[in-house]
């Protein structure tokens, strides 16, 4: 890949003798190619990154009983927000319980996907079971996380459940998924549920690069199919598989929308379930974005870290093969 | 991925909105002594259903005071974008609706007018309940009280008829009737305690005698964890603990499931409750029954409130005086107060409603003196005042009650009052506020 991709351009050095001025002159075009995306991405990207961190480091005094006008100015706090985030009972147990459902959706997820892949890798024949096949496993992340978590809480609940009401026919309790010892597993089991075909199309589209001549003589040396998927397949995909974690892994930490949307429905689930859903709780129930925006700027860092440093970990070897 | 950016979602959000209502201007016009004869236009921002055909009346009789309605989607956004509009020094209404436990985050805010000049012996037409909630126990007015949630208890006749109950008059009797029922079968309850409410916790606590705001001097008292409000959660710890009373929160699937199946037999909610039960409990029409609420002291009958709000006119209006006649009319006269009934479907707060509300609502069809038990109830309402940061305690009831309620245990429930006493007076001091106490 990376042969044919570097071969045509040097070929394409410009042609000597090219008069100095004008390239002067076309020196400013490259950025006026570059400033809608350059502008767009200062309004909407950078400049709500600044601001955030901006807020974080204000907060809101108010004077006396805070009735009337001017009783309310906005002073700076320094890192009190920041102090006050990382002190909140609340937050270390929301990180501890996003480290748990992480620790239950990343490889459960990654695994589903690595296996329906290989089986839909495994015969390319059959073309139109396997159009059929991938279809249904992507077609739940098509699905909105509020939607399916609706739709999913529909199922969960006892009294609504199609799931209570086949073992009670069959005689015995049905469970409680909105329970607390399960709640964290039902959680989960959203996100495995709408992520598992993104990441399936991920790994699968990696597998139909390889050229079947590798598998060819592969069988050739006597290997059998679970041979080939353990010792070409999987370590051939292995960029995709890292590339697919670190996606799943940022999106756990940044889990909001399923909590959020089951928690109305039960007792266990409270204001402050996941990190992310404290930023909401101090910024829309509390009116106190300066503490929200202390809290998104805490996760935003622990995101980059654990990213970058995910993939540093183990980026010489799973990129191996591309260099 | 799509969930890369959420963490600055709060922000991003936050400066759409200052980007949003700095760009739109206040539609009132420009200044000037008030003459009789100048036209002016007011806007009005309300999430009421309708409430653009009651205007509509007025509208008809007040050629120079032209109000339009601006239709908002609900109390928690409108209170966001007013207070961006506050922020932003323009954009903000002339009228605004606004909910009672709102009032005080508002006027804290310098969001809203006091009025207190040009409404003059107003006052007199509302229950006290009801005009404590826009005076917050001083003599300012921070708006005219439009609709009253009184509580009331909703029960199903048949199942009560059947266990040879009559409607409980005291709490004592209402804890007998639940667990008589529960003991009959099993899957019946009277009632659930819902974690997600605490505009109803609040009300019973109203109802019970508590205020948890208060102001003294220049400092704000909160008495969240008083002995009024000790004695309902344990109430309802008590019945839950017993296994007499469920434990699940209110409007959700499952809940609406139960009144529509007959296994939540009775509702402790609010003058509204008819539109909710015509929703969620279809298949029961015809036996429901209304009554007062069950009393601590039946000789002393009280109520609390749950929802209900007031129109108030804002600090940036520049026509405070006729926007106060709007309100005033609004939410007193009589022509008023009837459209308000019948085509915006509330049960306005002034005393004059009960003359205007004749026949009961359509769920109730056979109780003809439902609105008499409203009306006795909106009197017996006792002063409650909000006070600046009622979302802060509200929250931190939705999950302290929401453990407690998941334990079942009566020393949990009042356990989760200290800590709503904490979290809340904390906030309060964090931000400055003078806290007695």
């Amino acid at each position: 890949m990376s042969l044919t991709s570097t071969a045509p351009r040097k070929t394409e050095a410009p042609p000597a003798g090219s008069p100095r001025r004008r390239k002067a002159k076309r020196a400013g075009t490259p950025y006026g190619f570059l400033a809608p995306a350059m502008i767009l991405f200062a309004a909407f990207l950078a400049a709500p990154i600044f601001y955030a961190a901006y807020l974080s480091l204000r907060k809101v005094k108010v004077s006396g009983l805070g009735l009337g006008s001017k009783s309310r100015t906005e002073i700076w706090a320094g890192l009190d927000n920041y102090t006050r985030s990382l002190t909140d009972p609340e937050f270390l147990p929301s990180v501890g319980r996003v480290g748990a459902y992480g620790l239950i959706v990343v490889p459960t997820m990654l695994g589903l996907a690595l296996m329906f892949a290989l089986l839909l890798d495994a015969n390319r024949t059959r073309e139109s079971i396997g159009k059929f096949a991938r279809i249904s496993i992507f077609l739940p992340y098509a699905v909105p996380a509020v939607v399916a978590s609706l739709l999913w809480g529909f199922l969960y609940l006892p009294r609504v459940s199609p799931i209570n009401d086949i073992a009670e026919a069959l005689g015995f309790a049905g469970p409680n998924l909105l329970s607390a010892d399960l709640t964290l597993f039902a959680v989960a089991n959203i996100a495995i549920w709408g992520g598992t075909g993104f990441n399936m199309i991920v790994i699968y589209t990696a597998l139909k690069a390889v050229p079947t001549s590798l598998y060819e003589s592969a069988r050739i040396d006597g290997a059998s199919e679970m041979a080939i998927a353990w010792r070409i397949k999987i370590p051939i995909v292995m960029p995709s598989l890292v590339m697919t974690f670190v996606f799943s892994l940022i999106a756990t930490l940044q889990v909001f929308a399923e909590p959020m949307t089951l928690r109305p429905l039960a007792n266990t689930i409270s204001t402050t379930w996941t990190p992310l859903m404290k930023v909401y709780r101090d910024a829309f129930a509390r009116n106190d974005i300066y503490a929200a925006a202390a809290t998104s700027v805490i996760i935003a860092l622990a995101t980059f870290i654990l990213s970058f440093g995910f993939l540093k970990l183990v980026g010489r070897r799973a990129f191996n093969q591309e260099d | 991925m799509k969930k890369k950016f959420a963490p600055l979602m709060a922000a991003v959000t936050a400066a759409a909105l200052f980007t949003v209502t700095a760009c739109s201007s206040s539609d009132s016009s420009e200044e000037g002594a008030v003459d009789p004869n100048e036209k002016v236009s007011l806007t009005y921002w309300t999430w009421t259903p309708n409430m653009d055909k009651v205007v509509a009346a007025w509208n008809a009789k007040n050629p120079n005071i032209q109000v339009t309605v601006n239709k908002q989607d609900g109390g928690d956004p409108a209170v966001t974008k007013l207070l961006t509009a506050v922020k932003a020094g323009s954009g903000a209404p002339d009228i605004m609706q606004a909910e009672y436990q709102k009032v005080p985050t508002l006027v804290s805010a310098d969001a809203l007018a006091d009025i207190s000049a040009e409404v003059g012996s107003l006052k007199d037409k509302f229950p006290a309940g009801a005009w404590s909630g826009v005076s917050l126990g001083s003599d300012a007015a921070y708006g005219v009280p439009q609709d009253s949630g009184p509580l009331m208890f909703f029960y199903r006749s048949d199942v009560f008829e059947k266990n040879g109950l009559a409607a409980p008059k005291t709490w004592d009797d209402y804890a007998a009737a639940a667990e008589k029922i529960h003991k009959a079968d099993a899957k019946q309850y009277l009632g659930t305690f819902s974690a997600n409410d605490a505009g109803l916790f609040t009300g019973l606590a109203q109802q019970a005698g508590a205020s948890w705001w208060g102001v003294n001097g220049d400092s704000w008292t909160v008495n969240i964890n008083d002995a009024a409000t000790q004695k309902v959660a344990s109430y309802w710890g008590g019945l839950v603990e017993k296994g007499v009373m469920d434990n699940k929160p209110m409007y959700t699937p499952e809940w609406n499931a139960a009144l529509n199946d007959g296994t939540q037999v009775g509702w402790v909610s609010a003058v509204w409750a008819p539109g909710v039960l015509d929703g969620s409990a279809k298949d029961t029409k015809g036996k429901w029954k209304a009554a007062p609420m069950p009393q601590w002291d039946a000789a002393a009958p009280k109520t609390g409130a749950w929802g209900g709000s007031a129109t108030s006119v804002t600090t940036q209006s520049k026509h405070k005086k006729q926007a106060t006649q709007f309100i005033t009319w609004l939410n007193s006269d009589p022509e008023a107060l009837k459209l308000l009934a019948d085509t915006a479907f509330i049960y306005p707060a002034a005393n004059d409603a009960t003359s205007v509300l004749t026949e009961p609502p359509a769920f109730f069809a056979d109780q003809a003196d439902y609105y008499t038990i409203a009306g006795e109830a909106s009197k017996q309402l006792s002063p409650f005042t909000y006070g600046p940061n009622v979302n802060v305690a509200y929250s931190a009831f939705n999950d302290a009650f929401a453990k407690a309620a998941e334990a079942k245990k009566a020393a949990a429930f009042t356990e989760s009052l200290a800590t709503m006493q904490k979290t809340t007076v904390d906030d309060m001091k964090n931000t400055g506020f003078n806290v007695a106490g």
